[in-house]
Parts: structure tokens; C-alpha cells; sequence
């Protein structure tokens, strides 16, 4: 544990956000009644909760392309809702540019929320459909530098509407009358108005054909390349991951099980979650899949397994990861994995 | 020599108040005993619409109207709704995306492949029992006796997904068609579901048409495949040969717009515009306006779909040239 303390605080220094032993749980338990339980002869109160994100902690550094990766129910939105304080943290801090940002009000967050903006999955969702896509795209600047022009504002709109290719001229029409790609790039344009350096982007080409997401990955880059942004990257893609990241998060069940660059984990996986995962993805021209099979289902996020969150599906699992809960350790090529086998060299 | 499934000029039109909408145009494919096939396309290029059609079920306001799909001998577009009835869900079955809507929530599991059986045979329903263990055994589902007497949602969604194959599979159908079957579902469910399909569709001998927009998906599964654009076939043959070495220039567009071709972090090749909607079709070839090939001819003249590549495939493009030996000009 010394080893990798000291690397996650040397990382700590120069990031520009950094999670520490992030917590969050969901209370699903509903009303009194709900929560009634009648047990040997007694009556007493149970509450459920929804175990979304445990003990998590990553440094992202300025300008990188941090992708977190896992299947759906692990956690990976919850988890960017969470850095963005949208969610407050359980317990653990989030802080940015080394400054603690999870216990902030609202009215202190401001000159934080200009710095970190935000793209949804579903642009059909995520743009207002009474608005046109000026009033979208002026609400966030106004809102933002209250005494800007309005001559100002409408330049600032046709400029990032040209930067992400949608045409200023039609900057008086509603989301309905765009594609899904061109309002994905409205969404961008919305997330880049007011200037921010951290874009935390929730499966952003998800719901797109692949000629239009490669189309909107491009622009992502450029925009990257153009304004040094850094972006927190959520999705379950892993190709596009490989292609676009600079570091790569795995998360299974709430829990990150390992976290190196994007080139050492697509070749040589570590964790067993990961090396599953990996040889699942459908390879053009890979005829026989070969892939590596999980034993049973993922298990419910209310009732986490015991020790290693992966030990009933795990073929290398033994009773220590059934007991103990293991560690994220650093290996070689400044790789992070959290794995009993791993560290006992048996894997 | 005829096919199992013969589908000829297949075209399928929406009337709408404007006038009628063509969804799909000249479609013409076919499928042996045991063959698999992959329908892939983008978003409204007609693959969902082909495979309705192809089952007959295009409902109001659409309709085939023109074309043929032989089925064993048999006209399916001519029949009956009563005697399409007996070949549909029995000889054809269909595999749809998102199994919580396919699946009766109330009903369990055990009455719903019970019935389907019973609908197509004059059999016991102890004897019907008896083979819907036997098709949610092979679709390895554990302890099938138990499984048998519950509902819908108290199965996961990869699980959902293998008894809505295990009833598709319950009749030992010739075809199956599957409408992106793993959408839903993770890519590690994904890689069981699309094993299992392939596997049960070697050992039953059972055709497939698999719809998806995942060419990966379709590599690792199918034999042959045809690729959509603007509801139409542009390029079909054998999906090694096509996947590998593309001669339209939208499917060559497609598979280098997948980001794993390249060197990471590289700009992606993206295909410039979107496909135009079925009310806007250019004239010509619908592709030209986002075609780096594109010439006069290709504005004009809607391209033939002819023959290429030693006859192992069909391509609908001017700028490829029919001789074997050139390829794209």
C-alpha cells in the first residue's frame, strides 16, 4: 500500500481533479412502511441501499483522456455524476486543482461548474425541445458572466457553432428539426460556451451510427486538441476507448478494479474482469470469438459480495479474495490493479 | 437450383397522406438450409423493415408492395394472413432486441413457450412441457425445472434474451430471424448470446438472418452478408470477402470509420453527412452526396447491382467495375 499511496499523491500534485476513496450509496428504502420488517416476533426498520460506488480514488491529469469502462449497473455514470457534484459524495473528498470541491454550496461551486461542463448520452434528452439552439447555447454564458453583451453573446454562438460544425444559420430552430448527430454536437457546443478545461462526457456517441460517432470523436479531439481540454470519458465502447484514451479506469460493480494507460491494458489485462472483458469485444474479421467466459451473473449493487466484489464469477479466486477485500496496488508499468491473485503473483 | 428462402425485388412501401414512402427498393437475397446471414446498415437504412417483410408482417400503413419471397416453394407475400400464420413463428421464427417487450410479463415463461408450441402443434401440453424443458436446457439456463415456473422479471436481461431464443427454437423453425438480439445486452452477455445462437443454429442446421448495425457482431457469426444504405442493398457477398476487402464505397466507409483500425488517437475517418431520409432521396445513386468517388453518372443514373469479385458478390456502384481483375477503379 506504501508504494502506491505515494504514487497517488505524486499524481495528486499535478492533477487537475483528484478522487479520494469516493463513496457513493443510494437510499432506496422508501417510506416508513417500506422499511417494516416483521422478524422473530419483533418489528423493526431495515433500509436498502443501492451500494452505486465504493472506495474509488483516481487522479486525472491536465489534458489526458480519462476513460472509466464497465458494464451497465457498475457504477461508471453514478461515478461521473458524482465528480461533477451533481451527486454529493457519501463519504471520500473530490478535489480540483487541489482544492476540495465535494463540500461546497452551491454559490461556492459557480466558478467551479464554468470549469467543468458536461455531455449526456441521449441528445434527444439532454437539449430543452421548447428551446431554439441560441436560447440553449446563450443560457449557460449569460448565466455565467452576467454582464456580457448581448452583441457578445450572439458572436460567442456562431463562433462555437461553426467550431463544432452546425451551421450558424441555424441557430433559430428547435433540437426536433436537427439529426441525432447534429444535436450531439449541439450538446458539445452547449458543454464548450462558457470555456471549460474539464469535460466529463456520459457515452456520448452511444446512441449513434458509426459513420456519425466517428464524426462526433473527431470533434471531441479537435476540440481537445484546440482548447487543452481534459476529459473524463464514460462508456461501455471499448474500441472507441482504446482509440481515444490516455488512461483507462475498469469498474465492476461499484469498484475499480484496475486503472493503467490505455496502451498497456488492452495488451496485457491484468485483472480478470478486465481480461474478460477485453476478449468479449466482436472483432471485425476475428472469425471463432474465443472468449474468455464468466462464471453466473453480475450480482446486485444492494447486497455486494463478500472480500472481492468479482470472487463468485473469478476462476482464480480463493478464499482470501472470498474474505478479504483487495487493495489497489500498483504494478509494473504504472499499472493499478486490485487483485489478491495479481498480487500473490498467481495471475 | 432453388434456395430455401428466395427473396426477389423485394419492396416494401408506407402510404402516408403526402403519397407512398418506399422504406425499402429492390431487395434481393438468399438464404440455404443452415446458412447465416447478416443484415447490416445504419439507422433506417431498411434492415428491420426487410426483415418484417420478409415474415410478412409489415403492418399498417406499410405494405410489400412488389416482389417476391419464396419460402420453401411457397409465395409468403400471396399467402393468407391465416396461412401465413402456420409458417410464421413455426418454420420462420423472430428473435427481437429488447426481450422485455417480447416476453408477457404476466404470464410465466413456462405457459408462454407451452403456447407457442400448442399453436403450431396438436400435441399434449404435458408433452409441450416436456419440450420447453428440453429447448431452456440447451439454451443453458440452470435449473430449467425451477425456471419453467417464473415470470419475466425475475430473470436478468442476458437470460431474458436466451428464453426468448429458447422459444424461437421451440417449433425447430428453418429460419430464424434476429433483430439486433444483443443491443440490449452487455458485450460480455453479448459474446455468450451470439455463441449460443451460432451454436445452436450449426447443431439445429437452422438458417439466421441477423440484423444488427455491429459489423463486428456479423464477422464473427454469419457466412454471408449484405450490407444497406437508404433502403437498399449495396454491396452482398461472402462476409470474409467483404469485410475484409470492401468494394462499395460506403461499406469501405464504414469500416474504416471503426476506430479500431487505426493507430490510437488518430483522426477517424469519418463518412462526411448523414444518410438522407426516405423522403429525400437524391437521384442517382443515394450515396453520391457523401461519396469520395462520386462523378456525373453517379447524380444521374441510379447504379445496377452486378456482379463483381470472381461473381462471389453483388455491388450497386458506377465506380466499380463489373471485370474481376480491377476492382475500384
Amino acid at each position: 500500500m506504501t508504494t502506491d499511496t505515494s504514487t497517488q499523491m505524486e499524481n495528486g500534485r499535478n492533477g487537475l481533479l483528484e478522487l479520494k476513496q469516493v463513496v457513493k450509496h443510494f437510499d432506496i428504502s422508501g417510506g416508513l412502511l417500506d422499511r417494516l420488517r416483521f422478524e422473530n416476533g419483533k418489528l423493526s426498520q431495515q433500509r436498502t441501499t443501492v451500494k452505486a460506488v465504493n472506495n474509488v480514488s483516481f487522479t486525472i491529469a491536465p489534458g489526458e483522456t480519462f476513460s472509466v469502462v464497465g458494464e451497465s449497473g457498475c457504477g461508471k455514470s453514478t461515478l461521473a455524476r458524482t465528480t461533477l457534484g451533481i451527486y454529493p459524495p457519501n463519504s471520500g473528498e473530490i478535489r480540483y486543482r487541489g482544492e476540495r470541491i465535494d463540500n461546497k454550496s452551491a454559490q461556492q461551486m459557480l466558478p467551479f461548474r464554468r470549469k467543468m461542463q458536461m455531455i449526456f448520452q441521449d441528445p434527444y434528452a439532454s437539449l430543452n425541445p421548447r428551446k431554439t439552439v441560441t436560447q440553449t447555447l446563450e443560457e449557460p454564458v449569460v448565466f455565467h458572466n452576467p454582464s456580457i453583451s448581448a452583441n457578445q453573446v450572439k458572436d460567442r454562438v456562431a463562433e462555437v457553432m461553426l467550431q463544432v460544425g452546425v451551421d450558424p444559420k441555424w441557430a433559430a430552430r428547435y433540437p426536433h428539426e436537427f439529426s441525432g448527430g447534429q444535436r450531439q454536437r449541439i450538446s458539445i457546443a452547449r458543454a464548450l460556451m462558457v470555456d471549460p478545461e474539464f469535460i466529463v462526457a456520459d457515452e456520448p456517441v452511444s446512441a449513434l451510427d458509426v459513420s456519425i460517432q466517428a464524426q462526433i470523436l473527431n470533434l471531441l479531439m479537435d476540440a481537445q486538441a484546440q482548447r487543452g481540454l481534459t476529459y473524463m470519458f464514460i462508456t461501455h465502447d471499448l474500441s472507441v476507448v482504446e482509440h481515444i484514451s490516455t488512461r483507462v479506469a475498469v469498474m465492476y460493480l461499484g469498484t475499480l478494479c484496475e486503472l493503467s494507460s490505455a496502451g498497456t491494458l488492452f495488451k496485457s489485462p491484468r485483472h480478470p474482469y478486465t481480461q474478460a472483458l477485453l476478449s468479449a469485444i466482436p472483432k471485425l474479421g476475428r472469425k471463432k470469438s474465443g472468449h474468455i467466459r464468466l462464471k453466473g451473473e453480475v450480482p446486485t449493487p444492494i447486497d455486494l459480495p463478500s472480500g472481492c466484489v468479482f470472487h463468485g464469477r473469478c476462476i482464480h479466486a480463493n478464499p482470501r479474495c472470498i474474505e478479504e477485500v483487495p487493495e489497489a496496488r500498483s504494478v509494473e508499468n504504472e499499472a493499478i490493479v486490485a487483485c489478491h491473485a495479481v498480487e500473490e503473483g498467481r495471475l | 437450383m432453388s434456395h430455401l428462402l428466395e427473396v426477389n425485388d423485394l419492396e416494401v412501401k408506407f402510404g402516408l397522406r403526402q403519397g407512398d414512402l418506399t422504406a425499402i427498393n429492390g431487395i434481393s437475397f438468399n438464404l440455404d438450409k443452415g446458412e447465416r446471414m447478416g443484415l447490416v446498415g445504419e439507422s433506417g437504412a431498411g434492415k428491420s423493415v426487410t426483415g418484417f417483410a420478409v415474415i410478412n408482417l409489415i403492418s399498417k400503413p406499410g405494405f410489400i408492395s412488389g416482389g417476391r419471397v419464396m419460402f420453401n416453394g411457397i409465395d409468403l407475400a400471396s399467402l393468407s394472413e391465416e396461412a401465413m400464420r402456420e409458417i410464421r413463428g413455426n418454420q420462420l421464427s423472430m428473435i427481437f432486441q429488447d426481450p422485455m417487450m417480447t416476453l408477457n410479463p404476466v404470464l410465466t415463461i413456462g405457459t408462454q413457450m407451452v403456447e407457442t408450441l400448442l399453436a403450431h402443434r396438436s400435441i399434449t401440453r404435458a408433452k409441450a412441457a416436456a419440450i420447453a424443458l428440453e429447448k431452456l436446457k440447451k439454451v443453458q439456463i440452470p435449473s430449467p425445472e425451477k425456471r419453467l415456473a417464473q415470470y419475466p422479471h425475475e430473470f436478468s436481461g442476458g437470460m431474458r434474451q436466451r428464453i426468448v431464443i429458447a422459444i424461437a427454437l421451440i417449433t425447430d423453425p428453418e429460419i430464424i430471424i434476429a433483430d439486433e438480439p444483443t443491443t440490449a445486452l452487455d458485450v460480455t452477455i453479448q459474446a455468450e448470446i451470439m455463441d449460443l445462437l451460432q451454436q445452436l443454429c450449426e447443431s439445429e442446421d437452422t438458417g439466421l438472418i441477423l440484423i444488427t448495425h455491429d459489423l463486428g457482431v456479423v464477422s464473427q457469426v454469419t457466412e454471408k452478408i449484405a450490407v444497406m444504405y437508404a433502403g437498399k442493398i449495396v454491396e452482398s457477398g461472402l462476409t470474409e470477402r467483404v469485410v475484409n476487402d470492401p468494394k462499395h464505397p460506403y461499406t469501405q466507409g464504414l469500416i474504416k470509420a471503426l476506430p479500431g483500425s487505426l493507430q490510437p488517437g488518430a483522426r477517424l475517418n469519418q463518412i462526411p453527412g448523414m444518410m438522407p431520409t426516405l423522403t429525400d432521396i437524391p437521384p442517382g445513386c443515394a450515396f453520391n452526396p457523401r461519396c469520395p468517388l462520386c462523378e456525373a453518372i453517379c447524380r444521374n443514373q441510379e447504379p445496377p447491382f452486378i456482379p463483381v469479385d470472381h461473381m462471389t458478390r453483388m455491388v450497386a456502384c458506377h465506380m466499380v467495375t463489373p471485370d474481376p481483375s480491377n476492382g475500384t477503379k
